[in-house]
């Protein structure tokens, strides 16, 4: 692999992570955590975020060693890292950041069940340097985690009639700004935020994603085969 | 490519498996207090809710008794005192929901009125069930100052069922859960009085 990445591929691994390659609008990898995370703006938000330390943390991991890890138990190897990342996060939010952890608690395993950490390890982190595969994590993250708050906001109007409520237990007392109130009833379409409306609202944003990269032009990118959720 | 020895594949797995779990032991070990004293915290949040705070000058975090409970399984009582007589109870219930069981903690106090009720731990459904969460609605603070006379047994139902207790609009079986565990909390503490307000 070439020794210096240029500007323009950091660009490249920055536009796929958040939209281009997008791991669940384009990849429709992470379907599970996915799914069941999203209930509300905030949520989503929670699950994106923990997802992306745990992703840039074990990309990193995977490029720094990958050098010593051998084909044949490379997979092991990873969800060993995963799991490890996983736990690791658990154990430090749950002892310092304990507010923290009581809203996120309960997702934060689910991580390991997510196969876009692991995707990424295999397509990417396995082949590139440190840097650019940091990068990969992190962005593959942030994009992760904007699409479960999209998800996790029209569920939320549509079906609580409110947009980022408790987001001040998740991000501290000065984003109580945030909390918003969007409709004058006191609940909503309920569908919207059991699990069906978990895949109704995917399917919309993944339509309105491809519908804007017609509209542009672009090529429609699929995500591998499904064989893992 | 060369074939690689089986061994080296064994070597290298082995490896990360003793490195990650030598970070993920020395990780416990750091974070087991901590956790252990946030924990702690929780449970006194909690039973400040149940226990008005004036009822007490010990912690009733700390201050334990297990008792059998219904069947057999041993259930955690946590007493109030003053001046070193118990003034209060609290211990968890559990009533069966729409989805599956809720854990609530209740209060109780030495004539065996309600002090409070919280739902610690449930599934119910967003927007119809949950609204036995106290920042949803009051419904679960009205048992305080119940008890199994008032009102007499034969109402500790929801409307429904001809009790006196409000059902919410599209939701019975929760609020029926919870009535019921409630009252069963009630007569739990009427069988064991004696041993809960024991002084030690």
């Amino acid at each position: 692999m070439a020794a210096e990445y240029r500007t323009a591929q950091y660009r490249t691994i920055v536009r796929d992570g958040l939209w281009d390659n997008n791991g669940v609008l384009a990849q429709m990898l992470g379907m599970c955590p996915t799914m069941a995370m999203t209930t509300s703006a905030t949520n989503g938000l929670g699950m994106g975020l923990a997802t992306a330390v745990v992703m840039a943390a074990s990309n990193l991991l995977v490029a720094t060693f990958r050098g010593y890890i051998t084909q044949e138990v490379r997979i092991p190897v990873y969800i060993l890292i995963v799991a490890a990342m996983v736990t690791l996060v658990d154990l430090t939010m749950n002892a310092w950041m304990h507010e923290l952890y009581k809203v996120l608690g309960l997702f934060i395993p689910l991580i390991v069940s997510n196969c876009l950490p692991l995707g990424r390890l295999e397509v990417f982190a396995a082949k590139e340097p440190v840097l650019p595969s940091l990068m990969d994590g992190l962005f593959m993250g942030i994009g992760f985690t904007l699409a479960l708050t999209a998800i996790g906001g029209v569920r939320e109007v549509i079906g609580s009639g409110t947009l980022f409520a408790d987001a001040s237990l998740l991000l501290g007392p000065a984003f109580k700004f945030m909390e918003m109130k969007v409709s004058p009833f006191d609940s909503g379409v309920l569908v919207m935020i059991l699990p069906p409306g978990g895949f109704l609202a995917t399917g919309l944003l993944v339509a309105g994603k491809r519908i804007l990269d017609l509209r542009a032009g672009k090529a429609i990118a699929t995500g591998p085969a499904g064989h893992c959720v | 490519m060369t074939t690689q020895p089986t061994w080296l594949h064994a070597a290298v797995l082995g490896a990360f498996c003793t490195g990650f779990g030598a970070v993920l032991a020395l990780t416990d070990a750091l974070t087991a207090d901590p956790i252990a004293a946030r924990a702690l915290e929780d449970k006194q949040n909690s039973l400040a809710q149940v226990i008005p705070p004036g009822l007490h000058d010990n912690n009733p975090a700390m201050d334990v008794i297990t008792l059998p409970g219904e069947h057999g399984k041993p259930l955690t009582v946590y007493r109030a005192t003053k001046g070193g007589k118990v003034t209060g109870v609290a211990y968890e219930i559990l009533g069966s929901g729409y989805a599956g069981e809720m854990r609530l903690m209740m209060g109780v106090d030495t004539e065996g009125r309600v002090l409070g009720v919280r739902a610690t731990q449930h599934k119910e459904t967003p927007g119809l069930g949950d609204k036995i969460n106290p920042a949803k609605s009051d419904w679960i603070t009205r048992f305080s100052g119940l008890s199994l006379d008032t009102p007499p047994r034969d109402k500790w139902k929801v409307k429904k069922d001809g009790g006196q207790f409000d059902q919410f609009s599209g939701a019975t079986i929760t609020p029926r859960g919870v009535v019921g565990a409630v009252r069963g909390g009630l007569e739990f503490f009427a069988s064991h009085k004696a041993q809960m307000v024991e002084v030690r």
